[in-house]
């Protein structure tokens, strides 16, 4: 197992989505120092790429975890793999997703499946009962 | 049905092209104008991979889209198109002259560009486009989403800093 101190992964995403998972990560387990936040307000799809390849070069960092499937970010992040084997990307990002990632120590594919799987396993639908339950 | 919006993004398909119109407008299809994506097979699949699988992605050069507009307007369902800059839609709106209102959805900061609205920042030399798109009686608004309110130009550009 290997282990990195720093920041082992970017979340990027619309508005404040970043900001606000590794607050909540830090609220829940302490790990925020695992994550580097990049939103993509403000900014074109050549900005966006060049918010992102700036915070993984400036921390070593080789994963990055987005919001949406087909957002800016996870376009920008998709460039950036292309050019750089190294990098991992996994979109879709929940607070149960990153924090399964910042309790971990690692960034390689298991840790990244594990994560996500983590992440779709935190989706639970509770219907309403319809006013049958209640006791 | 026909395509809906004429729209001006520098982000292409992104969150709110596919969400924030496509839910509400119940978009079929984005019809993506840019000579370099066109060209390009991996950008081409890149923003088709980033299209939701409901939706279908065209992926034209100005010279396509032109020629395939008729085609565009007679499906029978509601479709969006894009270019990255303001020279491309001037284009298209010279070759296809049916192009009444186009929409600036987000142009961003760049140097040398001024803000106009927190997602509409321009140049001189992207106002001069836009001037010469109005004077062939295309109208222009900026609306990033369905819920803002539509800018005309002349606002947008009275609106201007820096």
């Amino acid at each position: 197992m290997s282990s990195q101190a720093g920041p082992r992964a970017v979340v990027a995403g619309h508005g404040t989505f970043a900001a606000a998972l590794m607050s909540a990560v830090a609220r829940i387990s302490g790990k925020a120092e695992v994550f580097v936040a990049v939103s993509n307000e403000g900014l074109d799809a050549r900005g966006v790429e060049e918010a992102i390849g700036k915070a993984l070069k400036q921390h070593g960092a080789s994963v990055i975890f987005t919001d949406l499937p087909a957002g800016s970010c996870t376009l920008a992040a998709r460039r950036i793999a292309r050019l750089d084997s190294s990098i991992s990307i996994v979109t879709g990002a929940t607070v149960a997703m990153v924090l399964d990632f910042a309790l971990g120590a690692g960034a390689a594919e298991p840790d990244l499946r594990r994560a996500a799987e983590s992440g779709r396993a935190a989706i639970v639908v509770y219907p309403a009962s319809g006013g049958a339950g209640g006791n | 049905m026909a395509i809906e919006r004429f729209r001006i993004d520098d982000r292409l398909v992104h969150g709110q092209v596919v969400v924030g119109w496509g839910q509400p407008l119940s978009l079929g299809f984005i019809v993506l104008v840019d000579d370099v994506v066109a060209d390009n097979d991996w950008e081409r699949e890149l923003y088709r991979m980033g299209t939701p699988p409901e939706m279908e992605l065209f992926v034209e050069t100005v010279e396509s889209a032109a020629a395939r507009m008729a085609e565009f307007e007679l499906r029978p369902d509601a479709g969006m198109l894009l270019t990255g800059d303001i020279a491309t839609m001037d284009r298209l709106t010279a070759a296809v002259p049916a192009i009444r209102t186009i929409t600036i959805g987000g142009i961003h900061h760049r140097q040398g560009r001024s803000a106009c609205l927190s997602y509409v920042f321009l140049s001189e030399s992207e106002i001069a486009e836009l001037t010469v798109i109005a004077a062939r009686g295309v109208s222009i608004v900026a609306q990033d989403l369905p819920v803002s309110n539509e800018v005309p130009l002349d606002d947008l550009l009275r609106g201007r800093t820096g």
